[in-house]
């Protein structure tokens, strides 16, 4: 019986509750990960897991990246079903043969006999020094491998409602969730709530400027186009939640309706999800746009570790609302809140360490 | 076809030891047509490691395998016909014509997939074991490698992961000194065993001769009777050598990559022949029983290429199919 009701729950809360419902759903369901029923219970989203349901289901494992992706993939063969977790996605690098050459092909590769439904929890990390190697964000490598799926929810029910969908989906599916998200609230649906893979959301119709954002670019977005308003300006705003199958759909009828695109990125510039949504707008509907197309992401260089060097690396609400400014020919530029707090954390609930 | 298998298990392990060779001993022969367009990584004179596995384990256990797996495939069961029509490309292959020789599937058997990165199927085997205890069933899972292998990084992290769990999982390693080109000696310090490490990580282990189909038969038979009675997961280690080149239908010792002596010592112990010398005394077998496998066996091949040959080729217009369930 499907539950109607809702609750306003954090991001990261909504992911427990996700998991919750699954392991109910799907008695062979397993959950692993590194740290999963330590003290920190992975920044709270495994939470009483390990205890309503028992080591054998949802239990901590050796530092083996590969082969614990491996062993997902064999377990999935097996008819058990899985999640598990990276406390930062590059730690996750370590298992790229069994992501790329097993999890993503199998089904392929040997003519359709086998899938492999597997969920991959990666945590992208921002801020506080995270510096080179605990920062990374190479959605736009996973979108690139034929067989995945890729999502990146913004707010709570749709980290609730993906990732339900991700777990009972029958390919393996790579779910993105943003550090700085966790403590964004929401109204969660309760119970079985689902939100379709391959479907992005129309955030704000405006009919100025196209902007197409990701995860934590998304919230961005939404504080530019509050910047905006102030001079007359309408966003119409997507939030593509999947990024692998990408819902061309939505992002053409954005394009057509007013002619000025942004494609916003958290990731890297050179082959990034931005360049293929602008290139996707300058081969499908050259004749529609009315600026050039442009692209807001990370430099492209690592990530860098001091406080000094992080200010204004990342996009933000006032580089994408300068942007937006450039595109429409508007003289207004616009500077950092001097009453907002350091650029390296996402709020004061933010004390570090990572 | 298969009209005089004989009920003896040493005659049998024998008969299919000699279908495995010439199986190989055919795709080889054939080969230079330029039919099969895949690589073939043949396992002439490592049969009996396959064979005397495929012996040990029920239908109902799981294999998985490596680049070199036809041997593993056909002793675990797997359909011949539809093995070569995946060498030749066509939709009745095991994997439809998208897999080839590397990409080998027989589910009617157990035999999991093999695919064709060194190493890349450890874990897979580890977790099908997993997915055995969570469900609950009995099966035991074999995971085939080879000396190579056992140098990834993910080889340790499956072995391990193995242990610490206590997973119903058999790693089968035909140790056959060579990757691709490259002997043991540049690859590890002198005097290491592979067992022995192995079983310091926690696994039972040992290491046997991979040229006798009857001890490989007898040892595997012991560790999967003991893996399915709850104990710890098994290592084995099997020394064999490989006849033909690491990677195509011929030989390749003109190449001089491997000392003269030992290619001769090896090819004395053939497999096939050490086996056959062993039931010389059966009442039931003779060179007259060699001689009607032989041609059985032949008749087998003949019709199996033949079906490979005629059986139609995958529609172009179903490339992109089964990228997503």
């Amino acid at each position: 019986m499907l539950e109607k009701s809702s609750v306003q729950m954090k991001f990261g809360e909504a992911v427990r509750d996700g998991l919750d419902v699954a392991l109910q759903l799907d008695p062979h369901l397993i959950c692993y990960g590194l740290g999963i029923d330590d003290p920190k219970r992975i920044f709270g989203t495994t939470a009483g897991l390990a205890e309503k349901y028992g080591n054998d289901r949802v239990f901590d494992v050796p530092t083996s990246e590969a082969a614990m992706t491996g062993i997902a993939v064999g377990a999935a063969l097996r008819g058990v079903r899985s999640v598990t977790v990276h406390q930062r996605l590059d730690f996750f690098f370590l298992a790229m043969d069994q992501l790329i050459n097993n999890a993503a092909k199998w089904h392929f590769m040997f003519g359709g006999q086998r899938s492999v439904p597997i969920v991959i929890r990666l945590i992208l990390g921002r801020g506080w020094g995270q510096g080179p190697t605990h920062s990374q964000s190479v959605h736009s490598w996973f979108a690139h491998i034929p067989g995945l799926k890729v999502v990146m929810p913004t707010n709570a029910a749709d980290a609730k409602g993906l990732l339900l969908s991700a777990i009972f989906d029958p390919n393996p599916v790579l779910f993105l969730e943003h550090r700085w998200l966790h403590e964004a609230v929401s109204n969660v649906p309760s119970g079985d709530h689902r939100v379709p893979i391959g479907r992005a959301r129309v955030v704000s119709e405006g009919g100025d400027v196209t902007i197409v954002a990701m995860s934590f670019l998304v919230p961005e977005a939404i504080r530019a186009s509050a910047l905006l308003a102030r001079h007359g300006v309408a966003c119409h705003i997507i939030d593509l939640r999947t990024i692998r199958p990408l819902d061309w759909d939505t992002v053409s009828a954005g394009i057509v309706k007013t002619g000025r695109l942004l494609a916003l990125d958290s990731g890297l510039p050179i082959c990034s999800v931005a360049s293929e949504i602008v290139a996707f707008a300058s081969e499908r509907h050259f004749h529609s746009l009315r600026a050039a197309p442009r692209r807001l992401t990370m430099p492209d260089h690592p990530e860098p570790t001091s406080f000094a060097l992080t200010r204004n690396l990342h996009p933000s609400a006032e580089s994408i609302a300068d942007t937006v400014c450039e595109m429409l020919d508007l003289p207004h530029r616009f500077a950092a809140d001097p009453k907002a707090g350091p650029h390296d954390v996402p709020g004061p609930w933010f004390k570090g360490p990572f | 076809m298969n009209t005089s298998l004989p009920n003896d298990p040493s005659l049998r392990l024998v008969r299919d030891l000699l279908r495995v060779r010439m199986v190989e001993e055919a795709i080889a022969r054939e080969y230079p047509k330029g039919e099969m367009r895949c690589p073939v990584h043949l396992s002439v004179g490592q049969e009996a490691v396959a064979v005397g596995t495929g012996a040990a384990l029920e239908r109902s256990d799981l294999a998985v395998s490596t680049h070199r797996a036809h041997a593993h495939y056909l002793a675990k069961g797997g359909n011949l016909k539809r093995l070569l029509a995946e060498l030749f490309g066509k939709e009745a292959g095991c994997a439809r014509g998208r897999g080839g020789s590397m990409h080998l599937i027989d589910l009617d058997v157990g035999f999991e997939g093999s695919t064709a990165i060194v190493g890349s199927t450890l874990p897979v085997g580890v977790g099908l074991a997993l997915g055995s205890k969570v469900r609950g069933d009995s099966a035991v899972t074999c995971v085939f490698l080879g000396d190579g292998a056992a140098e990834e990084g993910v080889f340790y992290e499956s072995a391990n992961f193995a242990a610490v769990r206590k997973l119903p999982v058999l790693f089968v390693c035909e140790n056959n000194s060579y990757s691709v080109y490259s002997p043991l000696g540049v690859r590890q310090p002198p005097g290491r065993r592979l067992y022995e490490v192995v079983r310091s990580i926690g696994l039972t282990s040992a290491l046997h001769d991979g040229n006798d189909v009857f001890a490989v038969a007898a040892t595997v038979k012991t560790a999967v009777a003991g893996i399915r009675h709850g104990g710890p997961p098994v290592f084995l280690e099997f020394s064999t050598y490989r006849h033909l080149e690491h990677c195509g239908p011929f030989a390749d010792d003109t190449l001089g990559y491997r000392p003269e002596p030992d290619v001769a010592a090896w090819k004395a112990r053939d497999p096939i022949i050490q086996a056959q010398d062993k039931v010389r005394d059966h009442p039931e077998f003779s060179d007259e029983t060699i001689g009607r496998w032989r041609s059985e066996i032949a008749a087998e091949i003949d019709e199996a290429f033949a079906f490979a040959r005629a059986t139609p080729w995958p529609e172009q217009s179903t490339r992109a199919e089964y990228v997503y369930a």
